[in-house]
């Protein structure tokens, strides 16, 4: 059997939850967790190391599933700055948008946002996966550095500047590339790649349909001749 | 930090309870802008020739039925005033060069913080939930408001340092950022003859919008002239007699989140402050783009 546990965010504070979250979990044998009335809250489900399904029903604030590992945390609403900021591994997926810096730094799982995601999204991605349903904005996978960022949507500004080994795959428009990110063809393993994140994220595109970004690979080095004029 | 907030009433309804739903937004904010506050509430406007003078006075037991009979007595016009601690609101036929005048002649130790036909503002130093009960916020009736909290990062902590700055009639901008060019901003304006009454930065973005209003740009147009003039980083929201208005500097390190029903407007830092409004989980919620001008007529 399910066991559930429920916690009002209206009537219990953040550090309750999370001190349960953190440590009592296992002594319960929970298998769900449902937050009601997050209304903004910051910090929300951070820094859980537990197989659990958590759900945040409504709006959350900054740092919801930061340093999230084996959870699978969902968002029914909009989510504000760094959600699943230096995730090591599950699963966070938000049903609505996300403000700016998504996925920061995250080292690993899967992170899933409906909605656009604002500006720097997957900032020094460090191997993580995101994936954006709809738009991000400008420096998104700024010093990425490993990793993979899927944007169904179109990018803003300046998208992978000083990029390093993670790869961006876009299906709109990109408005512009940031220094030392390019274009390039896509292969066999790269169409791969996009069909199993799509699939992993439940969107339902054709891998075809993107394009690859990613490092020239030509900020790696000092060049002393270009007069840092990339 | 510090946090802002505004809110624009699109119905009657909302108009009556502007203050009861803006003070939990200030309040809340308190988290991001401890050290003082301030809001600027928009009213139905006073007729033509009579102007509504918003003034602070560091000493609350300060009496302020003394300041009024004395302008009485020296103008010989209409007027009237209300008054609440350390913030009176005195509205009078006089004109503002000669009010000016008079206040500074006979009562230098009182600042005036704004002059206009609707705008009404209180700014002090402490807590925001300190100042909201002070100058009981939650009464507050109007159009629109604009408010503001503030952790102070580069120049000191007093009322005439705390948000909004008002310019001109009817005009005030509050900022969460900061500027990197506010003395040059400030050397331009100074030539221009243009008198400043803090070394705050946000005065002077505050004072060359304004400045290039009375130019002829419209305020959309002195928003783009500061694209180009203001180094640094701002969310600035501003409110004119008709008019609330929100931009974010090109690179969007300040945050704001908008949230608007059928009932109203609402800009805050942060969600959180707008959690408590009515039906806001049926609003349509936005983050606003870099360097696009957001603005919503009363």
């Amino acid at each position: 059997m399910e066991r559930v546990k429920n916690f009002d965010l209206s009537r219990t504070s953040v550090r309750e939850l999370n001190q349960f979250l953190h440590h009592d979990l296992n002594a319960e044998h929970t298998d769900q967790v449902e937050i009601l009335h997050p209304d903004g809250a910051h910090s929300i489900a951070a820094g859980v190391n537990a197989p659990v399904h958590i759900h945040v029903r409504g709006h959350a604030g900054y740092f919801v599933a930061g340093m999230n590992q084996q959870a699978d945390v969902t968002i029914h609403g909009n989510v504000g700055w760094s959600i699943a900021e230096n995730m090591m591994s599950g699963r966070v997926h938000v049903k609505g948008h996300a403000s700016e810096s998504a996925g920061a730094s995250a080292h690993g799982g899967l992170l899933i946002i409906d909605g656009d995601a604002s500006s720097r999204c997957a900032i020094s991605l460090k191997g993580g996966e995101i994936v954006v349903g709809g738009s991000v904005g400008h420096f998104s996978a700024f010093m990425a550095q490993a990793g993979t960022l899927v944007v169904c949507g179109d990018s803003g500004p300046n998208l992978g500047d000083s990029l390093y080994e993670a790869v961006i795959y876009v299906r709109g428009k990109i408005h512009s590339l940031g220094a030392d990110a390019q274009e390039e063809p896509m292969g066999h393993a790269d169409y791969d790649a996009v069909g199993r994140l799509l699939n992993a994220a439940g969107m339902e595109y054709d891998p075809k349909d993107f394009k690859r970004v990613a490092s020239a690979r030509k900020l790696y080095h000092w060049n002393s001749e270009v007069h840092q004029e990339y | 930090m510090c946090g802002i907030v505004g809110f624009l009433a699109k119905t009657p309804q909302m108009r009556d309870k502007l203050g009861e739903l803006v003070t939990p937004m200030l309040n809340c904010m308190g988290t991001r802008g401890p050290d003082s506050a301030g809001l600027a509430v928009f009213t139905e406007p006073l007729p033509d020739q009579q102007r509504r003078y918003s003034l602070y006075v560091h000493n609350r037991r300060f009496d302020w039925g003394v300041l009024f009979d004395d302008f009485m007595d020296e103008t010989d016009a209409e007027g009237e005033m209300i008054d609440v601690e350390s913030h009176a609101a005195l509205v009078s036929t006089v004109s503002p060069p000669r009010f000016k005048t008079w206040l500074t002649k006979s009562y230098p130790e009182v600042h005036l913080l704004s002059v206009g036909h609707r705008i009404d503002l209180y700014k002090d130093e402490g807590h925001p939930e300190e100042i909201s009960e002070r100058y009981g916020f939650p009464d507050l009736t109007g159009t629109h408001a604009v408010g503001h909290t503030r952790m102070a990062t580069e120049s000191a902590v007093s009322p005439a340092h705390a948000h909004p700055f008002t310019a001109g009639e009817d005009f005030c901008l509050v900022h969460n950022g900061s500027l990197s060019n506010p003395y040059s901003i400030r050397r331009k304006l100074e030539r221009q003859g243009i008198h400043f009454e803090t070394d705050n930065d946000t005065e002077a973005g505050c004072r060359f919008i304004e400045w290039r209003m009375r130019q002829g740009d419209t305020l959309e147009q002195a928003i783009h002239a500061s694209f180009k003039e203001l180094d640094g980083f701002f969310t600035f929201l501003m409110a004119t007699a008709d008019k609330l208005l929100l931009v974010r500097d090109p690179f969007a390190c300040k945050p704001a989140v908008v949230a608007e029903t059928d009932d109203y407007v609402a800009i805050a830092s942060e969600f959180r402050s707008l959690a408590h409004l009515p039906n806001v989980q049926d609003a349509r919620v936005f983050e606003p783009s870099p360097e696009i001008i957001y603005s919503w007529n009363v």
